[in-house]
């Protein structure tokens, strides 16, 4: 492969290669939402169970997911960070961090408004819930951690310790329902079985997640670049950027 | 299009307020992220412009 790992580790060049792909991204995550909507609440039919109700499928389960993704990825870049002690991947897992709580935040939220109809209940302590909202402060943690700690790069490896620690929480999630006897139904998809559910609906889900996805990757992308900026506000390659040195005259 | 009416459309089949609570915060929550770091990449641009001001 001819991609430039380390070249683009150093974050003058991601800066730039970051400003290149976030309209893009941005776009392509709309277009997969207009999608995936279109899909979900135009085409799919109602569920036999629960009727137009598991429309909320097409936001829980993609937040759901995104919820756990950034939290694995925010673990990544927290050990490549530790290991080779690149500067950029501080400012990646800071940059991942806010849309984490987010999409955590969303999780719970649509799964209350889910539970109420559905359960009769918002909230109820089993194991799938309770350890989403403990993976919730996880993200609270790492952000109140690495904002209270002055020195950034302290601040990266002190928040770098949680991320990797707290990690262990994302199996735990994913595998409650089959742990442990909850509330929360089993997964409707998977990737050693086909799935339970009827193809449009299906279609609707898997494009609204791809959208969150890349969605994700667009707002994370543009986040290091203000972090980038903030932190390298000094360097010569700063004051030379066209946005910053033309702001003079 | 398997809706007859927009009243049918909001209403959900009786769930009209958990289906579009859920689309609505989601949205709410987006659109509050991308807000909120257009003036995080605003106030970190003027910090390096008064930066380089400071320089010259």
């Amino acid at each position: 492969m001819a991609i430039r790992w380390f070249y683009y580790a150093a974050p003058q060049n991601f800066y730039a290669l970051a400003g290149r792909l976030w309209p893009w991204l941005a776009a392509l995550a709309t277009a997969l939402g207009v999608a995936g909507l279109w899909v979900g609440f135009a085409l799919a039919p109602e569920d036999a169970q629960q009727g137009e109700g598991y429309r909320i499928i097409f936001v829980h389960v993609p937040v759901s997911w995104m919820s756990m993704v950034i939290y694995l990825a925010m673990a990544f870049w927290s050990i490549l960070g530790l290991t080779f002690n690149t500067r950029l991947s501080g400012m990646m897992t800071r940059a991942l961090a806010p849309s984490g709580a987010m999409f955590t935040f969303l999780s719970l939220w649509t799964g209350a408004l889910w539970g109420k109809p559905m359960w009769g209940t918002w909230w109820v302590w089993d194991a799938r819930l309770t350890s989403e909202l403990i993976l919730f402060f996880l993200y609270l943690g790492y952000i109140a951690l690495t904002s209270a700690i002055d020195d950034v790069r302290r601040a990266d490896r002190a928040g770098a310790l949680i991320a990797i620690v707290g990690a262990i929480n994302v199996p735990i999630i994913y595998f409650s329902v089959k742990w442990w006897n909850t509330l929360h139904q089993g997964a409707s998809v998977s990737l050693t079985r086909s799935p339970s559910m009827a193809q449009l609906m299906l279609w609707g889900m898997l494009l609204m997640a791809l959208s969150f996805w890349v969605y994700t990757l667009a707002i994370v992308t543009y986040r290091v670049r203000s972090l980038i900026l903030e932190r390298e506000r000094h360097t010569a390659w700063v004051q030379a950027l066209p946005e910053v040195s033309g702001a003079k005259k | 299009m398997r809706w007859e009416s927009w009243s049918q459309f909001w209403d959900m089949g009786g769930y009209g307020l958990y289906v579009w609570g859920s689309m609505a915060v989601t949205a709410l929550c987006m659109g509050l992220e991308v807000w909120l770091a257009r003036q995080a990449q605003r106030q970190a641009l003027a910090l390096a412009c008064t930066e380089a001001e400071e320089a010259s």
